[in-house]
C-alpha cells in the first residue's frame, strides 16, 4: 500500500500474517475490563437479591460477556483501522465470517463512529491472534452483543484523532472542528480536510481514553441500524471470485483425505497400501496418530493419501485395504440408546433445581399430565465440509481454513507440532457454513501434522461429506421426560423436568455423565414461567461419539420438549394455546437468573441481561399478531406457536401448516417475532432468522444421525436429508420488536432455530389432532 | 485432452474418469465451483455444458471434449446470469454463500429455458441445490425479481 495509515503499511496482504503489525504509536492504557462495575449500584433490591452465583466459578469477582472470554475485547483503532494517503479505511474483522455478515457488521459500526464513507471502507480479516484482538471465537451468538461496544470506541476514537491532526494542522481548539463524512471540517472559516491526508498525522497522536471518547446520538446513526447496506462479500459471492477455506490454493501443493476409524475410538490395525498408491497422482499414504480419549479437538487419526490432485487422493483412499479394531463404541446403535435413555428418564436424576414440592403438590393436583420427548444426534452437514491448507516454512507453519475459532486453531496445532504459538499462523478465509463444527478446529491439526510429514510441503486436507456425516462431532441425542400437575382451573402447579443427554463436557471429560449447568441454562432452567412447584433433574448418560456444539444446541431439545408440553397442557385443559402459553408465563416481571436455578446465564451479566417475562410475552403477542392468531383455517390447516429465551434473546414463532389426507405435509407460512434488543443490520437479523426457520424444520421433518454397529447410517445427502427449497415455508414474515442502543444486545445467529420445531408440531396437533413427541417427523403422519 | 472452459481452451494432463470437478479447482484453478457432496444430489458445483446445468462433481472430463463449459466465473457475461447476479447482491440472498455459485448457475439455466417460470417452476428447478443457511425464499424472490424485468423489457 502506497499510502500512510493509522496504523501502519501492509494492510493490503488480506489475512496475512502481521498484515496489520504494531505500529510504533503508543498503546491504548489498560482501561478497566470491568465495565459492569459501575452500574450494580442503580439496581438496588435486585443486586441484593441476586448475589454473585458466578463466585463459586474460581477466586476474584466473576467476569462477564467478552470479558468473561479469553483475551476480553481490545477497542484500540491502531489495531482495527487503518487508513491509507488515499483515503481508503480499512476495518479489520477479527471474527469469522459463515453467513451471519459479521463482516459487513463489524465494519459497520467502526465506519459509523468514524463518520466514514462506506464506499471508500474495505474489510480486511484478522489471522487468529487474541492477544490483540481480543476474543475471536465465533461461537455462542457472541459477536455483535460483546464487540457493539469495543468497535464503536475504535471508531469514535480514530475520529477523535483525525479531528485533533486537523485542529493541530490549522491551529485551532479541537472542539471547534468535527468529522463530516470522511472529512473533518471548520464550519466557521469552511475549511476542510480528507481523512486520507490526515491519517499520518493522526497516527501519531495518542488514542484518546475511553472517559474521553464521544460516542455518536445514535439518532445520528446514518448505517447502524437502518439495513440499508449490501453485505461486503456479496458482490465476490455471486461471482465465484469469494474464497473460502477449501479454496486456498498455494504453489506446489499436495492435496490430501484421511481414512478415519468407521466407529469413534476405533484404531488401525493394519492397513495395506499397495494399490492405493498405484493410482496415477498418489504421493505418499502414512497414518495420523489418534490421541487417547477424551477427543477434545484432536484429530481421530487414520491413514492419509496423499496426492497431486483431489480426485486422485480420493481414489487412492478408496483402494487402501484397511483393517481397524472396534474399539469401545462398536455396539453404539440408536434404537437401543432410545431405550436407555427412555429407563434413565423415568428414574430420578441429579437434581439441578428443586423449588417447592413437586411431589406433594403433583399429588393433590386436580390432572395430571406426563410426556416424553426424543431428538436424535444431527450433522452441521456445512455446505463447505471442513477442509484447511497448511505449509511449514523455516520451523514455521501458516494455515488457511474456515475457522470460527482461528487462535484455538493455532493453539492446538503449535501443541501438535511443538511449536510456539507465535510461529503459527491461522488465516481465516471466509467459512461455507458453521453452525458450530468449525469451532472444532481438528481439520487444522491435521493439515498441519500431514505438510509436517511432507517436509513442509503445502497441503490441502479435505474431509468429503461422508467424512463429515461418518466422522463429525455430533449434536447430542436426548430424551426429555416432562410431568405436570394441573388444578381444577386447569393451571399447572407442578412441573417435573428430566433431561438426559450425552453432554458436551464429554468431548473433553471422560468422566462427564450429565448435562452440565450451562447446557440445563439452554432452556431447562431458564424458563420464565409462574408454577410453584418444580423440580428439575438430569439423569446420567454416557456418550459413545463425539458430541459437539450445534446452532443454539441444548436449546434444540430443551425447546421441542418445553414448548410441546405447554401445549399439550393447554390441550389438556381445552385452553386456546397461545392464552394458556401467556398465562404459565404469567405476568410481566424481571427475574433473576439465579432464582430460577441458573447460573450460567450465557456468560452475561444477571443485571444486565436478567429473564425478563415482559419480552417473552412481547415476543408472542407480536407473533401472533402477525399470524393473525384465531382464525379459522381450512380443513387439515392448524396454527402452533412456540417461544423460547436463548442466547439472551426472545424469540416466538407461529407456523401454519397443511396436511393433507395422505398425510403429507407442506409449511405455507411461519411468522416469526424477535426482540433482541437494539439491531445494528436488521436485514441480517432477518435473514438469520429465515435461515434459522428452515434449519428448524429440517431438523423436525426429516433430518437424523443414526448409529448401528457403533456408526452412522448416514453417507451423504441422500441418507442425511436436509431441507430443500421444496420444503420451505412459501412466506416467512420476520417481525423484530424495536430496540434501544443504550440496552444491552441480545444474539441473533442461534436463537432462531429452537422455536421452529415445537411451533410445528403444535400446528399439526391443530391440524390433526396427532401430537409428534419424537424427531425426526418422517413418515409419521402417513396412516 | 481440451477442455472449452468460459470460451478459452485449456490443455489437462489428468485421466479421463477425473471429475470436471477437481479438473476446475484443482488443476485450472477456477474455485467459483464447489464440492459439496460430489454425487450429485446438493448442486454445488453446477456449471453449464452447452447452455444445460450439469453436476461437474460426477461428470468425468472425458465427456467433455468438443463441449463448451461455462462456470460462475463467466455466467455475468450473459445477460441473464449477471441480471441474476445482480439481483443476489441487491437482495441479500447470500448468507455463508458457499452454495449460491451453484444456485445462480441453476437458476440462469432456468431463466432460459423458461424466461417467466411460475413459483412452481422455480421451486422444481432449484430443488436439487442445497442452501444449508436456508436462503430459499430470497433465491426464490430473486428468480422471480430477474424473470419480472426481463419480461417487461420491450
Amino acid at each position: 500500500m502506497s499510502g500512510t495509515s493509522l496504523t501502519d503499511a501492509g494492510a493490503d496482504a488480506v489475512a496475512g500474517a502481521g498484515a496489520m503489525a504494531a505500529p510504533a504509536a503508543p498503546a491504548l492504557s489498560n482501561v478497566s475490563r470491568r465495565r459492569f462495575a459501575g452500574q450494580l449500584a442503580g439496581l438496588g433490591g435486585l443486586v441484593l437479591a441476586l448475589g454473585f452465583p458466578g463466585a463459586g466459578r474460581g477466586a476474584g469477582a466473576r467476569k462477564y460477556g467478552a470479558d468473561a472470554m479469553p483475551h476480553g475485547a481490545v477497542d484500540n483503532p491502531l489495531v482495527f483501522v487503518a487508513i491509507g494517503a488515499d483515503g481508503v479505511v480499512r476495518i479489520v474483522c477479527h471474527r469469522s465470517e459463515m453467513g451471519q455478515g459479521v463482516r459487513t457488521g463489524m465494519a459497520m459500526i467502526v465506519a459509523e463512529e468514524l463518520d466514514a464513507d462506506w464506499s471508500r471502507v474495505r474489510v480486511v480479516q484478522a489471522p487468529g491472534d487474541e492477544e490483540k484482538f481480543g476474543n475471536q471465537d465465533t461461537d455462542g451468538s457472541r459477536s455483535t452483543r460483546h464487540f457493539f461496544e469495543p468497535m464503536r470506541r475504535c471508531g469514535a476514537a480514530a475520529r477523535q484523532m483525525l479531528a485533533a491532526a486537523a485542529a493541530a494542522r490549522w491551529e485551532l481548539p479541537v472542539d471547534e472542528v468535527e468529522a463530516e463524512f470522511h472529512e473533518i471540517v471548520h464550519r466557521p472559516s469552511g475549511r476542510r480536510l480528507g481523512y486520507g491526508a490526515l491519517a499520518e498525522a493522526a497516527a501519531r497522536l495518542p488514542v484518546p481514553a475511553r472517559r474521553d471518547l464521544r460516542l455518536k446520538d445514535p439518532a445520528r446513526f446514518r448505517y447502524i441500524g437502518k439495513g440499508e447496506l449490501k453485505l461486503v462479500d456479496g458482490a465476490d459471492i455471486a461471482t465465484g471470485k469469494a474464497e473460502y477455506g477449501i479454496d486456498a490454493r498455494l504453489p506446489g501443493m499436495l492435496y490430501a483425505v484421511v481414512a478415519r476409524a468407521p466407529v469413534y475410538g476405533g484404531t488401525i490395525k493394519h492397513y495395506d497400501a499397495r494399490e492405493a498408491l498405484k493410482i496415477p497422482g498418489v504421493v505418499r499414504v502414512l497414518p495420523i496418530a489418534a490421541r487417547a480419549a477424551p477427543p477434545a479437538f484432536n484429530p481421530l487419526g487414520g491413514i492419509a493419501v496423499i496426492a497431486t490432485n483431489t480426485w486422485a487422493a480420493m481414489q487412492g483412499r478408496m483402494a487402501l485395504k484397511l483393517e481397524w479394531s472396534a474399539g469401545p463404541n462398536a455396539g453404539y446403535d440408536s434404537i437401543a440408546y432410545k431405550a436407555e435413555l427412555q429407563s434413565a428418564a423415568r428414574k430420578p436424576g441429579k437434581v439441578f433445581r428443586n423449588q417447592g414440592d413437586f411431589d406433594a403438590s403433583a399429588a393433590v393436583a386436580a390432572r395430571r399430565v406426563q410426556a416424553e420427548y426424543y431428538i436424535p444426534h444431527l450433522a452441521h452437514a456445512t455446505m463447505e465440509p471442513p477442509a484447511a491448507t497448511a505449509r511449514i516454512v523455516q520451523g514455521k507453519c501458516e494455515v488457511w481454513g474456515g475457522f470460527q475459532s482461528p487462535q484455538g486453531a493455532r493453539d492446538l496445532i503449535a501443541k501438535r507440532l511443538g511449536l510456539p504459538a507465535k510461529d503459527v499462523t491461522v488465516n481465516v478465509l471466509l467459512l461455507g457454513g458453521g453452525f458450530g463444527r468449525k469451532s472444532m478446529s481438528d481439520f487444522g491439526v491435521e493439515a498441519a501434522v500431514l505438510s509436517k510429514a511432507m517436509d513442509g510441503k503445502p497441503v490441502k486436507l479435505m474431509w468429503t461429506r461422508e467424512d463429515d456425516l461418518q466422522n463429525g462431532y455430533f449434536h447430542t441425542v436426548s430424551l426429555e421426560h416432562l410431568e405436570a400437575g394441573l388444578d381444577a382451573q386447569g393451571r399447572p402447579v407442578a412441573w417435573l423436568h428430566r433431561s438426559v443427554a450425552p453432554t458436551i463436557d464429554s468431548t473433553f471429560d471422560n468422566k462427564a455423565r450429565n448435562e452440565a449447568d450451562w447446557e440445563l441454562g439452554m432452556g431447562v432452567l431458564n424458563v420464565p414461567f409462574d408454577i410453584p412447584n418444580v423440580r428439575i433433574e438430569t439423569p446420567a448418560a454416557q456418550a459413545h461419539t463425539r458430541i459437539g456444539w450445534f446452532r443454539s444446541v441444548s436449546n434444540i431439545p430443551h425447546a421441542f420438549a418445553v414448548q410441546s408440553f405447554v401445549a399439550e397442557l393447554a390441550a389438556a385443559a381445552g385452553r386456546d394455546a397461545k392464552d394458556y402459553l401467556l398465562e404459565v408465563i404469567g405476568p410481566a416481571r424481571i427475574l433473576a437468573p439465579a432464582s430460577v436455578g441458573d447460573t450460567w446465564n450465557y456468560d452475561e451479566s444477571p443485571q444486565r441481561y436478567p429473564l425478563d417475562a415482559g419480552r417473552l410475552r412481547g415476543v408472542i403477542e407480536a407473533a401472533a399478531q402477525s399470524a393473525d392468531w384465531g382464525k379459522a383455517l381450512p380443513q387439515g390447516q392448524g396454527l402452533g406457536i412456540a417461544a423460547h429465551y436463548s442466547f439472551v434473546t426472545f424469540i416466538a414463532a407461529v407456523v401454519r401448516v397443511a396436511v393433507d389426507d395422505n398425510g403429507a405435509l407442506t409449511v405455507p407460512r411461519v411468522d416469526i417475532a424477535v426482540d433482541c434488543g437494539a439491531c445494528i443490520n436488521p436485514d441480517r437479523v432477518r435473514a438469520q432468522m429465515e435461515g434459522a426457520c428452515v434449519m428448524g424444520l429440517g431438523l423436525a421433518l426429516q433430518s437424523q444421525i443414526t448409529f448401528k454397529d457403533g456408526h452412522p447410517q448416514q453417507y451423504n445427502f441422500d441418507t442425511y436429508q436436509v431441507p430443500r427449497m421444496s420444503q420451505a415455508p412459501l412466506q416467512i414474515h420476520v417481525h423484530i420488536l424495536p430496540g434501544d442502543f443504550g440496552k444491552p444486545l441480545g444474539g441473533v445467529g442461534e436463537p432462531g432455530v429452537p422455536p421452529i420445531a415445537p411451533a410445528l408440531c403444535n400446528a399439526i396437533f391443530a391440524a390433526t389432532g396427532k401430537r409428534i413427541r419424537h424427531l425426526p417427523i418422517g413418515d409419521q403422519l402417513k396412516a | 485432452m481440451q477442455l472449452t472452459i468460459n470460451g478459452t481452451q485449456h490443455s489437462v494432463e489428468l485421466p479421463g474418469d477425473t471429475p470436471l470437478l477437481w479438473a476446475l479447482r484443482d488443476h485450472l484453478g477456477l474455485t467459483g465451483t464447489k464440492y459439496g457432496c460430489g454425487m450429485a444430489l446438493c448442486g454445488a458445483c453446477t456449471v453449464h455444458v452447452d447452455g444445460k446445468p450439469v453436476r461437474a462433481c460426477i461428470t468425468p472430463i472425458s465427456v467433455l471434449e468438443a463441449k463448451e463449459i461455462t462456470t460462475i466465473e463467466a455466467i455475468g457475461e450473459d445477460a441473464t446470469g449477471r441480471a441474476l447476479q445482480a439481483a443476489w447482491v441487491e437482495l441479500g440472498v447470500p448468507q455463508c454463500g458457499y452454495c449460491q455459485a451453484g444456485q445462480i448457475m441453476s437458476a440462469t439455466a432456468l431463466l432460459k429455458e423458461k424466461p417467466l417460470p411460475t413459483d412452481a417452476d422455480i421451486i422444481d428447478a432449484m430443488s436439487g441445490n442445497i442452501c444449508r443457511c436456508g436462503t430459499y425464499n430470497r433465491i426464490r424472490a430473486a428468480i422471480a425479481r430477474v424473470a419480472s424485468a426481463q419480461a417487461a423489457k420491450p
